[in-house]
């Protein structure tokens, strides 16, 4: 890992003053989010008219259309360990499994899914180990939600304008939705006898990073699921495969993929991941412990970096909003920098901890504007601005960094990330 | 059986290869539940059973002997709870050090393209929401020296994580210290000293209060 590289898998200064975070990729009809390296591929053909051939046969596996090309952003400067999701490729709220994010801390490993076990002991009645059939076999539970890292956005926080060639995908693409299948961990405690006086739970991963969390156990009597599928099938192998924690609405380090292992106790472990990372320093000396929750966060998905509007007139400003508090209860965009606010359209369904879908339609009149929008959950809060978050949390606070967003419509069209 | 905030915490029933009693752990330390959040967390669970209480039990899975835990069972506690037997030498840490870590992590801890592992704040100030001339390390930010011996472990070196016999993991764990000025030149560690080390930073340390709501924190 890069030295300066310190917020949850951001791309350093150097990375970003090197151009090898996407700028080089985009523009050119290039989709952001292409990998630095590969070959322009010549442009598929089609035949002049469909309707005078017969098409392809019905094939087992299928495949996007040869014309459409999104790829997840994967710096390539050292051993990556993180790949980031076209936000601006993106409709609805799921994202596809093969372009959901990744962060790993000891890469992706191969893991056989019939000598699989979690292992769960400590503070129970029966410590004991389930197989992934076992785990199958209690009844199931699905949930479309979001997962953030919470390093996500940290470049534009730290960097404030300063990268104006700044893809949704670049910026904030440590964020994805999925339909998430498992059995409620609360199911699992029951089964072994989790003693009242547990307080917390380890979980721990086998990667070769062993990655290991401490959980408080109110998360598991709540909604921390046990996952085995994402989408209708079974995991990816970077989202955990064949098992993982999933914790709704918390900081994706924290859902420990290849899970292998829970351990009840009455105290935190302070693993490296919850004590030199993932721990949020504050002004007057002191840093966040545990900062799980993630805030209310929007994100302009169109128009955006490197979009270039066609002309004046009607477009459609479309983005993302998402709270793991519980649910987001409105969205607001300016078009005139943050001097006026109008409320967007959420899309149906609006689902707590999971993306929603705003729009409103704008008639752009072809003059200089910048966009932003502002989300609000339903305890109240509303996403702030970037310097209500720095007056509470400092200029170099590591992690969730949940400000507003704005983008810069230039005369000829051409989209900006203003900071 | 927990205890308050400003007790002594009384140790957890031993399981197999964990050696009691455990150092107490300091007062402050986040994540220690006072009144208000043990009875929320109460609550929390009489509602989460109440939710499948519908549900019948089981019984899939098979019983862990206490020899299938200890296989996997890794992970020390910031008392110490789960280190194991044995001892190690900054100066045996040292040579160690220069033919595992140094290429990746610079002979004084500096750090290269990879993680600095060493260096103090001048006062042991902790500037680093508002000052970024200084480096995250063992010295400066980590709370628990017991997170190093379990972190290198478990993880280190990058290309043999888990390959490291506890000898080996005590003397790099004191070197690191050494290499921030925790430890001096002669000193070694064990299961009984390394918990005891009171870093730099301990108290630091904060839990969360965001809550959502109308504050921004
Ligand atoms: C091939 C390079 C390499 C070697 C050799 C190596 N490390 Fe590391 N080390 C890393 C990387 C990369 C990380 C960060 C891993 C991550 O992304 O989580 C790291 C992280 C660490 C950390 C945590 C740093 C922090 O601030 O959180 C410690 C402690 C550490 N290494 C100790 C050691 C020790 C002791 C050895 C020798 C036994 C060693 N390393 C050998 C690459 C290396």
């Amino acid at each position: 890992m890069a030295k300066n590289r310190d917020s949850g898998g951001l791309p350093s200064r150097r990375e970003l003053l090197a151009g090898v975070v996407g700028t080089a990729a985009v523009g050119a009809g290039a989709v952001a989010g292409a990998q630095q390296g590969e070959s322009p591929k010549p442009r598929p053909r089609a035949p002049e008219d469909p309707t005078k051939m017969q098409g392809l046969v019905p094939r087992p596996l299928g495949e996007r259309s040869a014309f459409e090309t999104p790829r997840r952003l994967v710096r390539v400067l050292e051993p990556s360990s993180s790949s980031r999701t076209p936000l601006q490729y993106l409709q609805g709220i799921v994202t596809p499994a093969d372009l959901h994010f990744e962060r790993h801390h000891g890469g992706i490993p191969n893991i056989d899914p019939e000598r699989y076990e979690l292992l769960i002991h400590g503070m129970v009645e029966r410590p004991q180990t389930f197989s992934l059939a076992d785990l199958k076999r209690f009844p199931a539970e699905s949930k479309l939600r979001f997962l953030e890292c919470s390093g996500n956005g940290g470049t534009a926080f730290q960097n404030q304008g300063r990268y104006p060639r700044m893809s949704p995908q670049e910026m904030d693409g440590l964020t994805s939705s999925s339909e998430w299948t498992g059995v409620p961990l609360k199911l699992l405690f029951r089964e072994v006898g989790a003693r009242p006086e547990a307080t917390w739970f380890l979980a721990e991963g086998m990667d070769a990073a062993v990655m290991t969390r401490s959980v408080p156990m109110e998360k598991a009597w709540d909604d921390a699921i046990i996952a085995y599928a994402q989408n209708g099938e079974p995991l990816r192998p970077e989202q955990g495969y064949p098992v993982r924690l999933f914790l709704p609405g918390w900081e994706g380090n924290a859902s420990v993929k290849w899970l292998r292992r829970l351990e009840l106790s009455d105290r935190p472990f302070m693993t490296r991941e919850e004590t030199s990372k993932y721990t949020d320093p504050l002004p007057g000396g002191k840093a966040r412990m545990f900062s799980f929750g993630m805030d209310a966060k929007s994100l302009i998905t169109f128009p955006t970096f490197p979009e270039r509007l066609g002309g004046p007139g009607w477009w459609e400003i479309r983005g993302i909003a998402w709270t793991g508090r519980g649910r987001i209860t409105r969205v607001e965009i300016s078009t005139d920098g943050g001097r006026n606010w109008e409320d967007a359209e959420l899309q149906d369904p609006v689902l707590p901890k999971c993306h929603v879908r705003f729009r409103r339609l704008w008639n752009w009149d072809g003059r200089e504007a910048t966009l932003m929008s502002r989300a609000t959950d339903e305890t109240g809060y509303v996403q702030p601005t970037r310097d209500a978050l720095l007056a509470a949390r400092g200029s170099y606070t590591r992690y969730h960094y949940n400000q507003i967003r704005s983008w810069r419509v230039e005369s000829d069209g051409q989209v900006f990330f203003a900071g | 059986m927990a205890a308050a905030e400003d007790d002594v915490v009384p140790p957890v029933p031993p399981e197999a290869g964990r050696a009691p009693p455990r150092p107490e752990l300091h007062p402050g330390m986040p994540g220690l539940l006072n009144e208000a959040e043990r009875e929320a967390l109460a609550a929390a669970r009489e509602d989460g059973l109440a939710d499948i209480g519908h549900l019948p039990e089981f019984g899939f899975g098979e019983t862990a002997s206490p020899e299938r835990i200890a296989a996997w069972d890794i992970d020390i506690g910031p008392d110490g709870e789960g280190l194991p037997p044995g001892s190690g030498s900054v100066e045996r840490g040292e040579t160690l050090y220069r033919l595992q870590c140094v290429q990746c992590h610079g002979a004084r801890g500096e750090g290269s393209q990879f993680e600095a592992l060493a260096g103090r704040v001048p006062g042991d100030r902790f500037p680093f929401a508002e000052d970024r001339r200084y480096r995250i390390t063992v010295g400066s930010y980590w709370p628990y020296a017991t997170t190093l011996f379990d972190y290198i472990r478990r993880a280190m070196p990058q290309a043999a994580p888990g390959s490291l016999p506890p000898d080996d993991v005590y003397a790099l764990t004191a070197f690191i210290l050494q290499l921030n000025g925790i430890l001096g030149p002669g000193d070694s560690l064990d299961a009984e000293s390394l918990p005891r080390i009171r870093m730099p930073a301990r108290d630091r340390f904060v839990r969360d209060d965001r809550r959502g709501g109308p504050e921004v924190r």
